[in-house]
Parts: C-alpha cells; structure tokens; sequence
C-alpha cells in the first residue's frame, strides 16, 4: 500500500505516538538532564487507562454492553503481572524477557474473562448490568479474604527490575518503563482498532444495534457477547500489566468498584460511539484526577459535574463533538464558528469561576478550614468566613449561566444555519 | 416428505389460555411462491414467529428442509436455510447501509464468529454486498447510517438483510406495509427477482401483491387455515369470501 494513502487514513494513530514520545520533554528538566517523575507517572496513567477505557469500550460502545465490573479483569491481569514478576524474579527465569511480561496480565485478564464472562454474559441489558456489578463486589471481596493472591490490604509488591530484556534494558528508570508503556499500549490500541474491522467486532455493533435481528441473520448474540468480553478481558488484563510496570504494587483497589467507575466516566465523556473516544476521555479523567487534584480536594466533585453535563448535553462524548463539526469543516468554514465560541466562552468561564469559586469556598468551610489552610482563589486570598466572597460567587456563577443560555440561543441559530447548509450541499451530516 | 422446504403439522400456539394457532397443517414445496393472507389477528405473525423459531410451539411439528426444528434457536434454524424479514423494521439503525448488508452474508459466508479477519480484505464477500446492494437500488445510500433512510429503503434493506445470505427458503412478512404505490410495483419486483428458484413464504395485505407473486395462497382465519390453493380458485372460494372479504364481495 501507498505510505503516503496510510499516514492519510491513519495519521490519528502518528499523532498518538508522537504527542505521547513528545509530551514528557515539555517537563524535562534541561538544567539537571532529567526527566520529571510527575509528568511520566501522569503520562504512564493516562495511556494505561486509556487502554483499559478502551477495552470497556469493547463492551459499552461496541456491543452495548454496560458493564460496573470491569475492573476484575484489570485487577486479575495486574495481580497476575505482580506474580509473574516476582516468580520470574525468584527463579532467575530468564527465557521471559520483561518485554513480554504485561502478556502475563493479557493472560490473566483472558482467564478472568472466561470465567466472569461466562456467568455475566447470558443476560444481556440490565441483567448483564446487574450481574457485573455482583461480579465486582465478589471479586473485590474476595480479594480481601484470599492471602496468599491478593495479600490482603497491603496488596502485592513487586520489582519491575528483572535482569531479563531482550534490548538489555533494566527498566529502572521511569522513562525505560514509559518507553515500554508506549509501545504497549500503542500495540494493544492498534489491535483493538483491528478488532472492530473483523466479522465478530461488526456482529458486535450489530447486537448492540439490534440483537434480535441478528439471531435471524444466523448469529447467537449470546456467543458474541462472550467472545467480546474475553478479549475485552485481555485487553483489560494488559492495562492492569501496564498498572504494576508503573507502580510496583497491587492492591484490591485496582478491581474495585472505583476503578470500574473510572473506566466507564472515561469511556463516556470521551464518547463510546468513535473508536478514539475513550482515549480522549482517559486523558481527561486521568488529567482531572492527578492534575486538578493537587489543587483542589474537589476534584471528584468536578468529574461528577463533568460526568452529568456530558450524559445531559453531549451524549456522544468529545468524540461525538468533535464528529458534529465534521460537516462544517468539509465545507471548509469552520472559521464561521470561531466567533460565536468566543462569545459563549466568556460566560462559560465567568460562570465557570463563580461556580468553581462557590464549591471551593464551601469545601474550605467544611474541610479546608478545619485543617488551618488558607483558602486562596485565582490567586487571591480569600476569607471564606466573610460574606462577601460568598456573594461575589453567587452572582458570578448566576450571572454567568443566563448569559450562557442567551449566547447558547445565538450560537445555536448560527449551527444550525450551517448546518443546513452542509444539507443543501449534499454533504452528509 | 424431502421436497417439501416448510411442513406444518398440527402446529399450534396458546398464549395464556388463548390459542392463537389452532392445528395448522401446511406444506409448502420447494420453489413454491406462497402467500398467507387473512384479516388482522388471524396469526399470520405468529405463525411465522413459530417457523423462523422466534417462540416454541405448544405442540405439533414444524419441519424445514427436512429437518425437525422442536427445540432449535433462531440462529440455528437460520443455518438450516430459513431466512425471514419482520413487519416492523428490524435493521441496524447505527451501522451503514453497507454493513447492514453484510452482516446478512457473513455467517453464510462461513466467518461465523472470527476475531481473525479483516472485513476490509475479503474482496469476495465486499463484492457481493456491493452487488445486493446494487439489485435493491440502495447503492448510492451505501455508506448511510440505515436509521437516516427513508421508510421505503429501510424496507429494501429489511429484504436485503434478509436474502443476503442466500437462504433457500424465505419468509417475508408484509414487504410492502406501508409502501406508496410505485414503490410496491419496485418492491413487487424485487421480491420475484430474489425469490427466483427458491421458496418464498409471504404474509401480504396488498392483494395485488399477493395475486402477481403467489403460486399459493393460504387463507388463514382466527388461528385456522380454511383454504389453501392456487389464487383464481382462492378468488372464487365462497368460503374465502364470506370470512375474509366480507359478504358483499360474493
């Protein structure tokens, strides 16, 4: 095939590579020549949720499955991984090099799904639902309860360092480890992208679509689901790997319900509907969850207020935003646009800061205060026990919704003239 | 009975303590064209729901090509080469056209359920999805989601789905509910081009539909068959003509 045909087809798939190689240099520490061990550890999240968002997406977007479990086949996979490590570490095994340790949690996470999936897919809908939130309440208990597995609270610790590679690398530092990471999930995205490609990916979509029909058409939609949840499972599996590279240690909580919650916030805000969606949502929960966290101790309350605009106003996610304008960029005036966003971005952030400033004086006044912080807000020191702020806040966040609405109405009259327009033109919207 | 593609034997239904089918005996011949006509409620729905294996019977035997289908799912009596369409629109609103079309062909195509192949690749299936989609008029529409078609082509496509896996035996029911009429004369002829050497089971409203396609006509009324023959002796049948088209008609 032509290079020049694939790189325009698949450029997303470039631009992954190179903004994940590229993005650490950014917070490279020039003066000392070293890395910054935050930056890494973030960009290391992010890609490994993002591969575990994207084979929750295996379920939700692709077969319309909604799953509450799904951190049981991540948290088997990452268990497995920490077990494979210290067992290759013990022994001096030296025909499994470390660069094909995360296939161990590939492994497990298929096992688990073999076993989980049997159970969890003979319903499908609510019952599936139902039964993969049981399944991850079981697991998540009986990891607590199984010593010699799971280990109890205090999880597996394990060493990444193995002596074992087949480039000589020791992976001690955490760039070795993020090279390795990206090569992983880079490889495990690339395979799930393929996926969708196959007779079972598209028999997938067409149960999500319409799993009756699809029995007429020769298919046992229960079949489907199995098969798309063990490799879901695999894939998962491959994330929790990812999980003990990183970190080194794994405990119960890499399959509890949060880390489920986690998967299907990222694959949901980024939108299940697009192949890429859930990374752009990984990115963004991880971001929200390492970045804004160290300024706020509200940040799971701005998920969730992230989490509810997304389902009430943009129930296809980033991915099904960024779809919308594609007919007007086709027409090549998208330009047209750039002046009603503007419009509606300064009430959003008005309103935005009003809000943010009312939920950061409120958490100060619960929390923050007690702890004898000094609340400051955009840079200003703020007394959260005087009304004023309060007040400012009040307005600010009001004033800054209706203004919203109006410029919304506008913005709106402007879309949909384009809109109608790309109809006109025959350009498929 | 080896000829035979579709054989009812004492065929009946209950709902609760409603008998919706009530002993239908029926035999259908390979490359048969047939009809099931009769007023609303008759069962003509159910008795296709009981054939394609959508829901068991309550007793009798249904046999298609040959083979018992007691106990069979829908998808296996499928691979036994029955294929049906729905009254309601049954496709796959949020895939393309195309992959509608496809997705009808792919078990008969043997990829059952193939995590190994790359649809992009396999020319010969590719082709003849292209070429379906050509015989049903749909080509241009190819890369549209199917939920944005208009009503006429998601029941082109309803049909498509259902012929493309080549099933010899074909239950179609009321193609053209619904249909203006040129739009019935389109899908009147489709019908006869794809049913060509193969058995065709259809429930219709549209008489002429039913009296330019079937060699067969069934006339079922309240779960019972009470005619069963070639259309000019339906159309003369004074029992046919009291139950179903009313009094007045004789």
């Amino acid at each position: 095939m032509n290079p020049l045909y694939l790189l325009r087809r698949h450029w997303v798939w470039l631009a992954i590579l190179v903004i994940m190689l590229a993005a650490p240099f950014l917070f490279y520490d020039w003066s000392r020549g070293r890395h910054s061990g935050f930056a890494l550890t973030l960009m290391s999240e992010m890609a490994l949720m993002a591969v575990f968002a994207l084979s929750y997406n295996m379920l939700m977007g692709q077969a319309g499955l909604l799953s509450f479990g799904h951190a049981i086949l991540f948290g088997i996979g990452a268990y497995f991984t920490a077990h494979t490590l210290n067992w290759v570490k013990a022994n001096d095994i030296m025909w499994l090099p470390a660069e094909l340790i995360p296939l161990a949690g590939g492994v497990g996470g298929l096992c688990c799904g073999i076993v989980a999936g049997y159970v969890a897919t003979q319903q499908r809908s609510t019952a599936f639902a139902m039964i993969t939130l049981g399944l991850g309440e079981l697991f998540a208990a009986a990891a607590l309860m199984f010593m010699t597995f799971f280990g109890g609270e205090g999880g597996i610790t394990t060493n990444r360092v193995i002596h074992s590679s087949i480039f000589g690398v020791a992976y001690s530092s955490a760039w070795q480890v993020y090279c390795l990471l990206i090569a992983w999930s880079m490889f495990a995205a690339i395979l799930m992208y393929l996926l969708t490609q196959t007779p079972l990916g598209r028999i997938a979509n067409a149960t999500r679509d319409n799993y009756e029909r699809t029995q007429f058409v020769g298919y046992n939609p229960r079949v489907v689901r199995y098969w798309q949840f063990i490799l879901a499972g695999f894939f998962a599996g491959i994330a929790g790997a990812l999980y003990t590279l990183v970190y080194e240690i794994v405990t119960f909580d890499t399959l509890a319900a949060v880390k489920s919650a986690n998967a299907l916030l990222a694959a949901f805000i980024g939108g299940g509907g697009g192949f890429f969606g859930p990374i752009l949502g990984a990115v963004v929960v991880v971001g929200l969850q390492s970045g804004v966290s160290l300024f706020t101790s509200a940040w799971l309350l701005y998920l969730g207020v992230l989490f509810i605009v997304m389902v009430m106003y943009a129930p296809g996610g980033l991915i099904g935003i960024i779809g919308l304008h594609a007919p007007i960029a086709r027409m090549g005036r998208l330009g047209e646009l750039m002046v009603p966003y503007l419009r509606a971005l300064v009430p959003t952030v008005v309103g935005g800061a009003g809000f943010v400033a009312v939920v950061e004086l409120a958490t100060h006044r619960t929390i923050g205060a007690a702890q004898g912080k000094k609340l400051s807000l955009f840079a200003m020191p703020v007394d959260s026990s005087s009304l004023w702020p309060w007040a400012i806040a009040v307005v600010l966040a009001v004033a800054g919704a209706l203004w919203l609405r109006a410029e919304g109405r506008q913005f709106r009259l402007r879309w949909n003239a384009l809109i109608e327009d790309a109809k006109a033109r025959g350009i498929g919207v | 009975m080896s000829d035979a593609a579709i054989q009812l034997t004492d065929v009946r239904k209950s709902f609760g303590r409603t008998e919706i089918i009530r002993g239908v005996n029926l035999t259908i011949p390979k490359g048969q064209r047939h009809a099931i006509i009769g007023p609303n409620g008759a069962g003509k729905t159910t008795l296709f729901n009981l054939i394609s294996g959508r829901f068991p019977i309550s007793s009798g035997t249904i046999t298609v090509n040959g083979r018992n289908t007691a106990g069979l799912t829908p998808p296996q009596i499928n691979h036994l080469g029955l294929s049906r369409s729905f009254q309601v629109t049954s496709i796959f609103p949020r895939m393309t056209v195309f992959e509608n079309i496809r997705c009808g062909l792919l078990w008969s195509r043997g990829y059952k359920y193939s995590f190994w192949n790359l649809l992009g690749s396999q020319r010969a299936l590719n082709e003849a999805s292209d070429a379906l989609l050509e015989r049903l008029n749909l080509h241009s529409r190819r890369n549209r989601p199917a939920g944005l078609l208009s009503y006429a082509e998601q029941r082109a496509l309803e049909i498509g789905i259902t012929i493309a896996g080549g099933a010899n035996v074909i239950l179609l029911d009321e193609p053209t509910a619904g249909m203006s009429h040129s739009e019935t004369e389109y899908a009147q002829h489709l019908i006869r081009t794809v049913s060509e050497g193969k058995t065709l089971l259809m429930v219709e409203h549209d008489m002429s539909v039913v009296f330019g396609l079937a060699d067969v006509i069934t006339v079922l009324v309240y779960g019972e068959v009470i005619a069963s023959d070639a259309p000019a002796n339906i159309r003369s049948n004074r029992a046919v003509q009291q139950a179903y088209l009313g009094e007045e008609a004789a």
